[in-house]
Order: structure tokens, then sequence, then C-alpha cells
């Protein structure tokens, strides 16, 4: 095991929102070990089941050096927000946001059904990204879907979004790490092509 | 997921709750798991399931959580350790069983574990399990995180062969579904065992009658062994008097004292720090809930005045205190309580660390540091406006929004004001706007059929709308097969459609009696629907769902014939399967130049009334247009356009 680095924050909380059947739970489940594997103290709150229908759907990480959290962090407590799907970020902000949390978007909409049936409007990207950047300290834009299918499947859009966040040092976590969490989860064969998603990630984040 | 039985002793793991659960059983040689699918539960049965070969132990997915709890009892009498793990509102399904098992008791260890949904975050219910704790009065355990879920479990499997008797375990949602870091204990010695395990199963039954270990396993007479049970119950409370589970940190003399328990005690931890008020609040977190440990309790009690409890749900472990409290008046004096039945907590809804800061800056009178209220006031406002509310709704290509469209086409075509009697599945969301609200009552399990059961007879007081009831295969056996039969024997009209889509997809897609697949992954004898219903002496016929127009005159042709019942399978896999998962069976694409959107006599069918997520509308061309990554090329949506203007080609 690794020494614990030190925190910026103790514990640190992280939010990573989405919407249902994006693979939130997964993205959560990577960071979390190599967050654990590094000796931290992870505590990751989750829902599955109908929120997974369409719903949207969030994961709390909360790291923290030597105990174990509650599972929902504290209203405006959150240090970063990693937002799989850009509208959710705003929703996300309005609950757990603060002058100083930072952000990192995927910027492909999922429309929810009140737009598509034409009840609802889903705003423009440029007026998201403004707000977005109003309400955060900072915030980073990626294209991870589109980038992802041209990988040839969209959840490596989440594996993208850690490369993104590893590559912004907000936490003590690094390539090896990632590594070593996908091959004790997926074998050494689908390894290659994760990593080749979260460099991608980490190139994007520039 | 291997690591649940490879993981070492000693080893620090990040564990789902309901990992650490099964490890739990595990570590305590469990030999047998029985289970109904249900959010939050389902982890424990499926990752036990996975390792049972390594474990050497047997897991089954029962046909209901009855059953289950009977077949984990069988273990138990027969000698081997047994878990049986459900949703809240399972235990009500079970509770007839419970209750008589309570009253005979058990012989090795058996633990039931409960995961309770407060907040409803996947139910249709609020319900609280631990007062069954109470009403067949067996002992209750409430982990308060994830290293006790797994030490806890452990533990009750000797309790239960201390008292002979059922333990539960309750968890809740955010514990069952939310992950931390467990630490290892010992699996190996129970893997040496395996040689000896292997003949270990005996049921012996020809004992003395009142002989719990050697006799029948019966609860009577009744008030001998409810006596017993009294016994037992009064030597948990030894143990309980004495537990590790329960633990008190604060000052010697708190100003305030907090009573609480499961994950509850993880909020009101942080809402302490939160307030910097660890040096005036004490803080009881308490393992053993039921029954109480008196002296314990006693002692804490005395500490102080005032009193906080907070939990989730109803207000049982208040009731519990403040009962214990009025008993031992004359040595601990008046006390002021606060809870739920004052309104300090809330009395419905989940709570978390906000909820109950509040609660206990009211009571100290502390204010809280809030966000800039400018931050707050702007971020509510951007979120308001502009963050379009994401109802749920079916995933794209599931089966069952063409099921909705054709049923809710067909009773409106029959224009007698039919209805549709809901049942518990993905299937619910037909509540919903996105479902087409085309349900019209959602109770428990199995209900829809036998709502309907009842519906369908009262023609005779003029009820002539058309009464159609749907299910789901897992559902047709849990509960609704004895529905069908109450309809068929009683003449009841009615029409039930049966969802088939061959698993329970609601929870992640756990096998039934109607497949040829167990838990275990291995071949099984596949109990066929069609012959069940036939046999019942119903009609029956069966459909493809994504057959749009077949379907809506089948259901239009069950719905005239006035003449008992009917039944109609609609036959279509589950867009999450295993099968279907990730595969499109068609390449979508909407032709722009022939889709003429609001234009057109449709007025936008595909979206703003059938409303796949697959399909988005593009408001600056005016067209429909197929979002690739969200669509999962069921081709569906190419027969609700009148205009042919949504093409499917079939993927090589
Ligand atoms: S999981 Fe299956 S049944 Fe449930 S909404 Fe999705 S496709 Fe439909
Ligand atoms: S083919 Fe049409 S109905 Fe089927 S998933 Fe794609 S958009 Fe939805």
């Amino acid at each position: 095991m690794t020494d614990v680095k030190t925190l910026s924050h103790d514990p640190y909380n992280l939010i990573i929102t989405g919407v249902g059947g994006q693979g939130n739970v997964l993205a959560s489940r990577v960071l979390g070990n190599m967050l654990s594997n590094k000796g931290f103290f992870v505590t990751i709150g989750e829902t599955f089941g109908a929120s997974q229908r369409g719903g949207s759907v969030m994961s709390h990480l909360r790291i923290s050096k030597d105990k174990t959290c509650s599972p929902q962090i504290p209203r405006g407590k959150a240090h970063m927000v990693v937002a799989l799907e850009p509208v959710e970020t705003l929703r996300v902000l309005m609950e757990y946001g603060n002058p100083n949390v930072k952000a990192l978007c995927n910027t492909r909409p999922i429309h929810p059904v009140g737009v598509i049936t034409g009840a609802n409007n889903y705003p423009d990207t440029r007026d998201l990204k403004s707000w977005i950047e109003e309400l955060t300290e900072s915030a980073w834009f990626i294209d991870a879907t589109d980038m992802a299918v041209k990988l040839g499947n969209p959840i490596f859009g989440n594996i993208m979004m850690i490369g993104a966040l590893a590559s912004q040092n907000e936490l003590p976590i690094d390539r090896k790490d990632f590594e070593a969490v996908i091959l004790a989860a997926m074998g050494p064969e689908k390894t290659k092509i994760n990593l080749m998603a979260y460099d991608k990630g980490m190139e994007m984040a520039g | 997921m291997t690591r649940l039985i490879e993981a070492e002793e000693g080893s620090r793991q990040l564990f789902m709750g309901n990992e650490a659960i099964a490890r739990g059983a595990l570590e305590a040689g469990m030999k047998v798991a029985a289970g109904y699918p249900g959010t939050p539960s389902s982890e424990i049965i499926e990752n036990l399931a996975e390792v049972s070969e390594k474990a050497g132990i047997y897991v089954e997915w029962s046909a209901n959580e009855k059953v289950a709890m009977e077949v984990a009892a069988a273990a138990s009498f027969a000698g081997l350790r047994s878990l049986c793990v459900m949703k809240q509102n399972g235990v009500n399904v079970a509770s007839d069983f419970l209750l008589h098992l309570a009253g005979s008791g058990t012989r090795a260890g058996m633990v039931l574990v409960p995961c309770d949904d407060p907040g409803a975050l996947s139910s249709v219910n609020e319900g609280e399990s631990r007062h069954f704790a109470r009403l067949v009065e067996v002992p209750l355990l409430e982990p308060g995180d994830f290293q006790e879920a797994k030490d806890m479990v452990k533990w009750a499997f000797t309790l239960s062969e201390e008292i002979r008797n059922l333990v539960m375990v309750r968890s809740v949602t955010r514990l069952s579904h939310a992950s931390g870091n467990v630490i290892m204990g010992n699996i190996a010695e129970s893997k040496n065992l395996e040689a000896e395990t292997k003949n270990s199963a005996f049921f012996k039954h020809d004992g003395f009658i009142l002989d719990q270990m050697e006799g029948a396993v019966i609860s009577a007479p009744v008030t001998y062994k409810h006596g017993q049970q009294h016994e037992k119950l009064k030597k948990a409370i030894e143990f309980f008097e004495t537990s590790p589970f329960n633990t008190y940190t604060g000052p010697e003399n708190p100003e305030l004292l907090v009573i609480t328990s499961s994950v509850c005690s993880l909020y009101t931890n942080e809402a302490l720090q939160m307030l910097n008020a660890k040096d005036r609040v004490g803080l009881l977190k308490l393992g053993t809930t039921w029954p109480l440990p008196p002296k314990l309790v006693a002692k804490h009690l005395k500490m102080t005045d005032k009193i906080l409890i907070v939990e989730e749900v109803i207000p049982f472990l208040e009731e519990s205190v403040k009962t214990l409290a009025a008993e031992l008046g004359p040595e601990i004096g008046v006390k002021t309580f606060f809870g739920k039945r004052d309104n300090t907590i809330p009395s419905t809804g989940e709570l978390n660390p906000d909820i109950i800061a509040s609660a206990l800056s009211g009571i100290l009178g502390i204010d809280m540091e809030p966000v800039p209220e400018a931050y707050t006031k702007r971020a509510g406002e951007l979120a308001f406006l502009n963050a379009p509310v994401r109802d749920l709704t079916f995933c794209p290509g599931c089966p069952h929004r063409a099921s909705f469209w054709s049923i809710k086409n067909a009773l409106t075509m029959d224009n007698r004001e039919g209805f549709i009697c809901g049942d518990i599945g993905c299937y619910s969301l037909a509540m919903l706007p996105s479902g087409f609200s085309a349900l019209k009552t959602l109770h428990s399990m199995g209900s829809g059929t036998g709502v309907a059961s009842g519906f369908g007879k009262l023609g005779q007081f003029g009820l002539n709308q058309p009464v159609v009831s749907v299910c789901g295969d897992s559902t047709f056996f849990h509960s609704a097969m004895p529905a069908l039969v109450n309809a068929v024997h009683h003449r009841s009209n009615l029409t039930m459609i049966i969802l088939d889509n061959s698993g329970t997809g609601m929870t992640g897609f756990q096998p039934h009696p109607g497949l040829n697949e167990d838990a275990l992954g291995k071949d099984a004898p596949a109990v066929d629907i069609e012959a069940v219903v036939r046999a019942a002496g119903a009609n029956v016929t069966v459909c493809d769902p994504f057959d749009l127009a077949e379907t809506r005159e089948t259901v239009l042709k069950l719905l005239e014939d006035n003449n008992g019942v009917n039944v109609l399978i609609l036959r279509q896999i589950c867009a999450l399967s295993p099968e279907k998962k990730g595969k499109k069976q068609f390449e979508m694409s909407v032709d722009e130049n022939i889709c003429v959107g609001e234009n057109c006599g449709c007025n936008r069918l595909c979206t703003r009334i059938f409303s796949c997520p697959g399909l988005t509308w593009d408001r600056e061309k005016k067209v429909s247009r197929i979002d690739e990554v969200i669509c999962a090329g069921c081709g569906v949506c190419a027969s609700i356009c009148p205009l042919q203007a949504i093409n499917k080609k079939e993927v090589a």
C-alpha cells in the first residue's frame, strides 16, 4: 500500500452525476477503489433501481484519511462535481455547490422525456457552460461521449472523465492506480482499451 | 465478484453494504441462502450465487419471499446455517411463516436480512421491517456502518444458535447500496470444514415433542412454546447489555443525548461535526435495537434530561425507549424527549446530515453555517429555470413501452373507459406520463390481477368498463398465480396481460421459475407460463409486443369478449438482458425529407407521445432525429410513424 498523501480537504467530497444507464456506478467504483487502494477511507453513497430508468443519478464519494463518513454529503459541501451529463451539473450545484466548488463536465446532453415530448426546454450549450462557470471556481468541459463513440463504445466516456479528473491534480491518483484497478476488475484484455480512454481523457482536459 | 471470497483475512476492501453482508454470512460458515429480488437487497444473493461453487454453498432465487424463508428454515432444521434476504415489503409476504417460525424456533443459526427503503428511493411504499421483530418477537440488530454490516451478520448466526431462534439484521438503502471500507475476517475456517459439511445435513425429528433440537419442529403447544420464546429474548437481552455494537461517544454529562441506530448514526456524527457540537452532545449508537437492553439504556438516560431519538420511517426506537423510560421513571426521573412524535424529526422520507443538523441546532440554539445566500439563490434560480426535470421512463428499446402503447390505444378505440390494474416491476413506471399514465391502480406484488378479479365481478352492480390487469413474468410466479386461479374459478370478466420479458428486469435481471437457468447459472426446468395459464382454465394468446398493430388488434378483441378470463402473453426480452444489452438489432434513421414533424397530421406522434429516449426532437430543423448513443435499435418506432419517415435497417 502506498503512503497516504494529503488531501486538500478531509473529507474530500466528490459527486459523480449523470443519467441512469450512463455508468455512474462504474465510474464511482473505479475511482473509489483507486483511492481505497492508496489507503484512504472511501465512502460511496448511491442508489440503484428505479432511479436508473432514465432518472438523475448521483454518487457521493467521500475521501478521508481516517474515517468512514455519511454516505450523503451535506448541502453546499461538494468540492468537485464530475458530470457525465451537462444539465445534471446545474441540478447538483443547486444542492451541493458553493463558490469554491469545481466541476468537470461531459458536454453531451441526454434529453429528459419532458424535453422529447416538447413540454420542457433543454438549455443551449453555450448558456449552460456560462452558468456552470459562474457557479464554480473552475470548470472544465470535455466532449467525452463523442470521443468515446469514436473509440467504439459510449461507456468509455466515464473512463475519460476519470482520466480528465486525474489530470487536474485535485486528488492523489495517477495512471498506475487506474491500471491496477481496471486490471483487477476486468482483466488484461480490456485494460488496454480502458487505458487508451483514460489517456484520451487526460489529454482532452489539457 | 470473487473478491467476496478471496479477499484475505485482515485485508481492507471497499465493499458495498450488500457485499459486506454477504461476506459476513460466508465468514459465519453459512451454507444455504435464499431470497427474492428487490431493491435494495438483491446484490446479497447475487454475490453469494457468484461464489457458490467456490464456497460450497447453495443459493437460490425463490419464487417469493415466503418460500425463500421456508427454504432457508429447512436448512436450519437440518443443521446448516442459513440466510434469507428480501426487501422491506418482502417481509410482509413472508410474515405468516415468520410468525410460526419464531414460535417453533430454529436449530442451526438462521438470519433474516430485510433491506428497508426509507424515502422509497426504489419502492412504492415506505414500509418498515423493524416492527416485525417486535411483532413476532425475535431479536433485531441494525448495523451502523459497513464494517458492522459484515461483523453483525456474522455474530447474528452465533446469537441465533445461542437462543435457537431467528435473528433479524435490518439494513437500509443507504447502507446496502453505499460502499465503505471493511476489514476482512476469516473465511478459511469454513473452507476446511468442507469435507465435514458434505454429509452434515440431517433432519432429526423423532425425539421428544418438546425437544426443539430433536423433536418435530412446530409452534405448538402454543403457550408453552411462546413462553420459551420469551425466555430466549431474555437471554438475547443479556448479550445486548454488553454488546460491542452499542457505543457511546461524547462527554460524561452531555446537554443532550442522541439515541440512534443504522446509517442514521453516520448522519448524526456528521451533523455534530457540522455544528461543532461534539463536546455538548452525547451519541448513543445502538446496534441491538429490539429488545432494548434496559440497563444500558438506563445508564445513558441518567446522563441528561434531554433526549433526541434519530431514526427513519416509524418511531420504532422512540417508542421502545419511551416505554423503558416510563418503567424506569423512579430511577431516572422525568425526561424531555425529541423525535418523530413531536416533529423534531420529519415523520416521513429518508434522513440526511442536514435534517439532523437542523433538528440539533433547534434544540441547542446553534446557528448553522450556511452556504452564502447569494450563491444558493442564484444556483437555485438557474437550476429551477434551466434544468428540465428528468422523469423516470422505460429504457430505450423496452418492450413495455410498446406494450402499453398498444394496450392504451386498444382501450381508447374500445371507448368504454376501460382501465388497467397495475403491478410491481419496471412496468409500474406506466403510472407515469412517460408510460402513458396507463396504470390506474398499483399496490403490492400480484395485486393487479387480484384487484382486477374483484372489478370483474362488479357487472351485477352495473360496472361495464373493460378490466385489464398487467403482471410481469417474475410477478406471475411470485403471487399473481393465486389471483388468476381465483378469477377463473369465479368467472370474473377480465383480460390479464402478462408482460413476459424473460427475467426480473427492475432488479438486475435475476432468473425466476419460468426460465431454464437458476441463480447459480445452472440448467433448470422452466415452468411454462402459458401451460400454467391453460391448465388453470383461461384462454391464452401470445403476441410479440414489437408488432404494434397485431398486439393492438388482439387486445381489442379480448376486450370485446366479455366472458371470463382471457390471458394475453406479450413476449419480448428486456432491453437490458444479457442477450440484448449493447447489441442493436436495427440501425435506425429518420428521413428528414419525409418527417414533417409538427406540420403533418401526426403532431410529432413519435416524440411527443411515444417518447422513447432514443428519439429526440431537433428544434431547429423541426424534425425527429435518432440519438445513436441512446437508441437500442429495437425498431419499434418505425411502425409508429404514419409517414414511414423512420427507417430500420437490420444490422448484419
Ligand atoms: S430494465 Fe428491461 S423491463 Fe425494465 S425498463 Fe429497462 S428494458 Fe424495460
Ligand atoms: S429503434 Fe426507436 S423505439 Fe427502438 S430504441 Fe431506437 S429510438 Fe427507441
